[in-house]
């Protein structure tokens, strides 16, 4: 657990970067820091390992003040990924892997074994092991970055804009490998973006900071979306609130409509038999979709390049927000919902997930929200 | 070309004799400037008053340096340990700027990972600053290798020898040979500094050489 416990930090040329900030961490989870540019995320970051030194207040690990700890002892225990990744150009991807457990003392095989372990980790080949940075892509960089911060298996990890610098594709894979490294590992860590989409998907707990790193609301990704607490945070948290909450609400078992399908290389009278509504799904040899496809507008047995690919498919179990969209990207206009495999089970269709929907209570506000907005709670309707 | 053949001997020993004085003081001066480079780069207010006041120092002339040293060190006035302090400062007076600025030219970025890893300062400047301000360094230090090897010739006038013996050698019985066996001397030896510090360089940057991202 890191605590900020009313901490203060105004730069010798006056500028007040943060401003009486009280927020805490918990252990094992990701707290993301949001919030416009210059609003003091980095400063707020960099005061956790002493980059920066408040002017004022405390910040706690567990319960040691790390204004009393070591400073080299303390950073050898925090993990940190910048944007640019900061590798040392003069140094083979395993030397810098190894940086901190060198620092540590471990000595130099244990360290590289150690840094080799982490390069496969992240999703690197053992082949990169004895480049440079310079050979390196911007995303690959990236993940040797987060290699290096965790060698010393550090149980903090500081993460100030890591994956801003890499194009959107990049950027996806490295959020969804670095969710489930962290599925693994269970740090503690504290998150810098200023992007609220990546907040949102990487978030346990959101901290919307305004100007002078004031905090503007601390809540999980859906409370966030369901109850922005003034203008500021429902702007920067933006549009589509309602669609995007979906994501964080998990898909009931819907009554599936069995669909029948066909395999490529049916024919035109093989598809249409299957068809219903003038359009049939087309599946690989393990029941994964591959495209709609109507049998009407063929004369040759079907082929790859006929199939309509903008469906999306929904795993069962999911987000509700995958099954609405499965449903609303459909040409067929019946949502594709697959099991864990990626194997057909059936088809919804979107009222049947709007009804789910409706069905469903909002977030309730928090009681603490509540009392500032002079609400009263809602009364348990008796069934 | 017979004087060269006679004279072998004698012009290989005055060779040695100018590598040392040019060469020992590259190392020392560039031993110097390290810390005064650091100092400066770390220090917006020393910055202009270190550059400055150590470029200035180029600018004494050689002569009144080798002829003005005698009175302020405790060396006779023959001894070679003069020459040795006068080139070290002119290497100095080349290098801190090149220092500072080699050390300057480092990313933030890595610093900021640097420090954040737990590195304390001495060992960032030995294991991060400094390798990565090598290629900066190198450039410098072979502008100060051949200014040395040209500079140091002038030392014949208050009688320490080396090669500029054979210029005064030459021009004093109207000879050309050595003073050509002289000039040729002069050039081969800044070369084999050049080439020198290029291999040394070459073996510590071995990062310098690595290509773009493979595809
Ligand atoms: N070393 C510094 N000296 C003076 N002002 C600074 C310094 N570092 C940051 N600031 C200012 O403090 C504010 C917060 O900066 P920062 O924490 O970097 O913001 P963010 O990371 O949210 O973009 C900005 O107004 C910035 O200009
Ligand atoms: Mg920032």
């Amino acid at each position: 657990m890191i605590r900020f416990d009313a901490v203060s930090k105004q730069f010798p040329d006056g500028t007040k970067a943060v401003d009486e900030l009280t927020l805490e961490a918990p252990t094992g989870k990701i707290t993301v820091l949001v919030g416009p540019s210059g609003c003091g995320k980095t400063t707020s970051l960099r005061m956790i390992n002493r980059m920066i030194t408040p002017t004022d207040g405390r910040i706690w690990i567990d319960d040691q003040d790390t204004a009393e700890m070591d400073e080299a002892q303390l950073r050898r225990g925090i993990g940190y990924v910048i944007q640019h990744a900061g590798l040392f150009p003069h140094r083979t991807i395993v030397a810098n892997i190894a940086t901190v457990p060198m620092l540590l003392g471990w000595g130099r095989r244990k360290a590289e074994s150690r840094a080799l372990e982490l390069l496969e980790r992240v999703g690197l080949p053992a082949s990169y092991a004895k480049r440079y940075p310079a050979q390196l892509s911007g995303g690959q960089q990236q993940r040797v970055g987060v290699a290096r911060a965790l060698a010393a298996d550090p149980p903090i990890m500081l993460m100030d804009e890591p994956f801003s610098a890499v194009d959107p594709i990049v950027r996806e894979q490295l959020q969804d490998e670095f969710l489930r490294l962290q599925g693994d590992l269970g740090k503690t860590i504290v998150f810098v973006t200023h992007d609220i989409e990546e907040a949102i998907k990487l978030g346990d707990q959101i901290a919307v900071l305004r100007g002078s790193g004031n905090l503007a609301q601390l809540s999980d990704p859906a409370q966030l979306l369901a109850h922005p607490v003034d203008d500021f945070v429902a702007d920067f948290v933006g549009k589509d609130r309602g669609y995007r909450a979906l994501s964080f609400q998990q898909s009931p078992q819907f009554p599936l409509s069995r669909e029948s399908s066909v395999p490529l290389g049916a024919t035109p009278e093989q598809a249409a038999a299957a068809a219903r509504d003038g359009w049939v799904l087309v599946l690989d040899a393990d029941r994964r979709p591959l495209g709609w496809i109507e049998p009407d507008r063929i004369t040759a047995p079907v082929r790859s390049e006929m199939l309509a690919r903008g469906g999306t498919v929904a795993t069962a179990g999911g987000p509700l927000r995958n099954a609405l969209d499965a449903a609303l990207s459909s040409p067929s206009r019946r949502g594709v919902i697959v099991d864990d495999q990626g194997a057909l089970l059936g088809t919804v269709r979107a009222y049947e997930v709007l009804a789910e929907i409706e069905e469903r209570a909002r977030p309730e506000l928090d009681e603490a929200d509540l009392e500032r907005a002079g609400l009263r709670p809602v009364e348990e309707t008796p069934e | 070309m017979t004087w060269l053949r006679d004279h072998f001997v004698d012009v290989l020993s005055l060779a040695g004799q100018h590598a040392y004085l040019a060469g020992v003081p590259l190392v020392l001066g560039l031993l110097i400037a390290l810390p005064l480079g650091w100092l400066a780069s770390r220090n917006k207010v020393l910055y202009p008053f270190l550059i400055m006041g150590t470029g200035l120092l180029y600018t004494i002339p050689s002569l009144a340096l080798f002829i003005m040293l005698p009175l302020l060190l405790p060396f006779k006035i023959l001894d070679p340990n003069n020459v040795l302090v006068a080139m070290t400062i002119y290497t100095v007076a080349l290098l801190v700027r090149t220092v500072a600025d080699g050390l300057g030219a480092v990313p933030d970025a890595v610093n900021q990972s640097a420090t954040a890893m737990g590195y304390k300062r001495l060992r960032r400047f030995m294991s991060v600053e400094l390798p990565l301000a090598v290629p900066v360094i190198s450039a410098g230090l072979r502008v100060a290798a051949v200014s040395n090897v040209s500079i140091v010739s002038v030392a014949t006038l208050i009688g320490v020898s080396q090669l500029g013996s054979l210029f005064t050698d030459g021009f004093s019985r109207a000879f050309l040979d050595p003073i050509i066996v002289g000039v040729v001397a002069c050039v081969l030896l800044a070369l084999l500094f050049d080439v020198a510090i290029l291999l040394v360089t070459r073996l510590v940057t071995p990062w310098q050489r690595a290509g773009s991202p493979a595809a």
